[in-house]
């Protein structure tokens, strides 16, 4: 996985709650077994007509968001199914930070698997992030090392789990971490002698 | 006296491997559940990195997400083939057993799980699905994780969790005639929104909760993830004991009366402390309906659509507004005067053997009201063999009813089973969100009871009045 340390880019605003990763990539779009190519269908139902052309309406549709890198979205962002592509399809598109006031538990993990930041910031840091993103094209930059987002007139320091924050700092390969304690599973398997076959324990 | 601990806090601390300051706790899964669509990445993951699968032998796969659940072996959609021709060959060179298509166990992985007697009291169990949460119905600590994590499970058999923060949702008093478990976990949403749960785990009390059987359970813990929750769970007592006992993957005789006592001491202890404690009276809900685009989008179906000027703050008044508008209702319509043209009965929610008996009731002698199509998908192969020897499916296709074989179906809409643009579905599955059943469809989500009755009468009525003239 890439490392994350800084990122500068420009914000999107998508001043939704409760933002659902069946809005993020639709079912159909499941069926892939690779990890790549899904940014061209993210909000596929929100950005496309029927007939494959694009929706004028929804916001992503400006081209004034075309180079957006840091996407941010109301409460509870990425609730619902807790399909991988839907990080897969934000990063394929091209976002790498994104920031709401709260994420969904499944969501959230599922972004660091994939070198994503979701930053967790206050109800009226989103806000002003919304206004000005939706007023002009707002640049921010990120300091993970430092746990700060700051852009014009404003500035900002969020919190982020030390485990989480030095996996995306050192882009860690999660299991070749876990397999440093391995011989602490095999002594969890000697010690609680259970859970010896599938249903048996 | 040691501490009174809860279930959460006793399942948590039997499954700790690694704890080290600053970092989550690696924790041991009991029980990994695999299917079509949230592994191939994983299985190709480790393929790269040369890794094998630590535990086959504590991993089970099926297929249920894009199955056909009508002409079984016509696959048309070539992606969907694929997606199943990989897990076969996946499950072929890792050796983990495999519920293919054709497999008599076959069905939803969150209906077939408890049925084998794979999910059981005190185990984890972790599947690439936010619905695993339904397994804590038994007092497993199940929750869905994402692809990166299957893989982390099929490597390590184990996955890197912070400690949950624990909460309690009590539930006295007795649900009435006709007001389901579904009715009881809609209200609790309806009531405390869809993110109360997010960072804890809920455990689930109280009367109304001991008096549902295994399968009502299942119902109430498979939509805690609607809640925000990672996972619910409810104390195991002799309901479970009873519902596990003579299953295939359970043990017997001796053996099982030892496991047994040691389920039962898993119940949280009297006086445990939660983080969080909600209370709500089973006496005061009604059959509840969704009307919006999120499962706290419901009312009784005695009630109205919500008036957005009713609304409590700005965020709320665009969420009932937007919603209103997908799902072209008018505010102050009443439920029941919403026509539908589609029923489906099934999904992880509702599909097990008592939710098909309980609408083919309803359902016996009646006819599917004209211009609406309703389908029956059972939630595994058994559990159609068993309606099909208690003579349900006649009952269902007698009514004009679709009987079909056991997947996901319409619950997604990733096979087939599609509601087309603008329609609108009374569906016992779990969301409602935008597109969910399909593009631009309209999901209301209801009972088993309330489906069937829908069915009939082309439009959302009161059970409970059926159910007295029956």
């Amino acid at each position: 996985m890439e490392p994350l340390k800084k990122h500068h880019g420009i914000v999107y605003p998508l001043n939704r709650s409760n933002v659902d990763t069946d809005q993020i990539i639709p079912k159909q779009f499941l069926k892939r077994i690779e990890r790549t190519g899904f940014g061209q269908f993210l909000f596929y139902n929100w950005r496309f007509n029927d007939d494959g052309s694009l929706k004028e309406n929804f916001s992503l549709n400006d081209p004034k968001y075309n180079d957006a890198s840091i996407l941010v979205g109301g409460e509870n962002f990425g609730c619902g199914s807790s399909r991988e592509h839907a990080p897969w399809a934000i990063q394929d598109y091209g976002f790498k930070v994104v920031i709401a006031p709260s994420f969904a538990d499944i969501f959230y993990n599922n972004c660091f698997k994939n070198g994503i930041l979701p930053i967790q910031l206050p109800n009226d840091a989103v806000e002003k992030l919304m206004e000005k993103a939706e007023d002009e094209i707002y640049g921010l930059s990120v300091d993970l090392e430092k746990q700060v987002v700051y852009g014009r007139e404003m500035e900002v320091n969020f919190d982020i789990q030390p485990y989480h924050k030095e996996m995306l700092l050192n882009g860690w390969d999660e299991i070749a971490v876990t397999l440093t304690h391995e011989d602490k599973i095999d002594q969890y398997e000697k010690n609680t002698k259970g859970v010896k076959t599938l249903g048996i324990s | 006296m040691s501490q009174p601990k809860t279930i959460i806090e006793k399942v948590w601390d039997q499954h700790v491997v690694h704890e080290e300051e600053g970092k989550p706790n690696l924790l041991y899964i009991d029980l990994h559940l695999i299917h079509e669509v949230t592994s191939p990445q994983a299985f190709e993951g480790l393929r790269l990195s040369g890794r094998k699968v630590r535990r086959p032998d504590l991993t089970y796969a099926t297929m249920d997400h894009n199955v056909p659940t009508i002409h079984r072996n016509v696959i048309k959609d070539q992606i969907s083939k694929k997606q199943m021709e990989t897990l076969e060959e996946n499950c072929e060179e890792f050796g983990i057993s495999l519920a293919d298509i054709n497999h008599p166990d076959q069905g939803i992985v969150h209906v077939i799980g408890p049925e084998l007697g794979l999910t059981q009291p005190g185990k984890t169990i972790v599947c690439g699905d936010s619905h695993t949460s339904t397994h804590g119905a038994f007092g497993a600590l199940a929750f869905g994780i994402g692809t990166s994590e299957v893989e982390h499970v099929l490597a390590t058999q184990s996955i890197w969790q912070a400690p949950p923060k624990t909460l309690q949702v009590h539930i006295d008093g007795k649900l009435g005639t006709g007001v389901t478990a579904k009715d009881l976990i809609l209200a609790v949403i309806g009531r405390f929104g869809v993110r109360f749960g997010t960072g804890h785990v809920i455990e689930y009390t109280g009367e109304a909760i001991r008096n549902l059987s295994m399968e009502e359970r299942m119902t109430i813990c498979n939509m805690s993830i609607e809640a925000g929750a990672r996972a619910g769970l409810i104390s195991p007592d002799e309901t479970t004991v009873e519902y596990l006992r003579g299953k295939r993957y359970v043990p017997e005789g001796e053996e099982f009366d030892q496991v047994a006592q040691q389920w039962l001491n898993l119940a949280s202890d009297p006086g445990a402390r939660y983080d969080m404690e909600l209370e709500i009276h089973a006496d005061e809900i009604e059959p509840q309906v969704t009307w919006g685009t999120n499962p706290s989008h419901c009312v009784p179906v005695s009630a109205q659509v919500p008036d957005p000027l009713d609304a409590e703050s700005d965020d709320e008044k665009d969420s009932i507004e937007r919603a209103l508008e997908y799902m072209g209702l008018e505010a102050n319509q009443t439920i029941q005067s919403i026509p539908i043209e589609h029923v489906f009965i099934g999904s992880c929610t509702n599909s097990r053997i008592s939710d098909l008996r309980k609408a083919a009731d309803i359902v016996k002698g009646g006819r599917v009201h004209e211009g609406i199509r309703a389908l029956v998908v059972p939630g595994s192969q058994s559990v159609k063999q068993a309606a099909e020897k208690e003579g349900l499916d006649q009952i269902f296709i007698d009514a004009g009813f679709e009987w079909r074989d056991a997947g996901c179906s319409m619950c997604l809409a990733m096979n087939d089973d599609i509601v087309p643009p603008g329609e609108r579905c009374a569906s016992t599955s779990n969301r409602n969100f935008e597109g969910r059943q399909g593009n631009g469809a309209r999901t209301h989500l209801v009972s088993p009871e309330m489906a069937a009755a829908a069915a009939l009468e082309g439009r959302f009525v009161d059970v409970r009045k059926q159910m007295s003239t029956v």
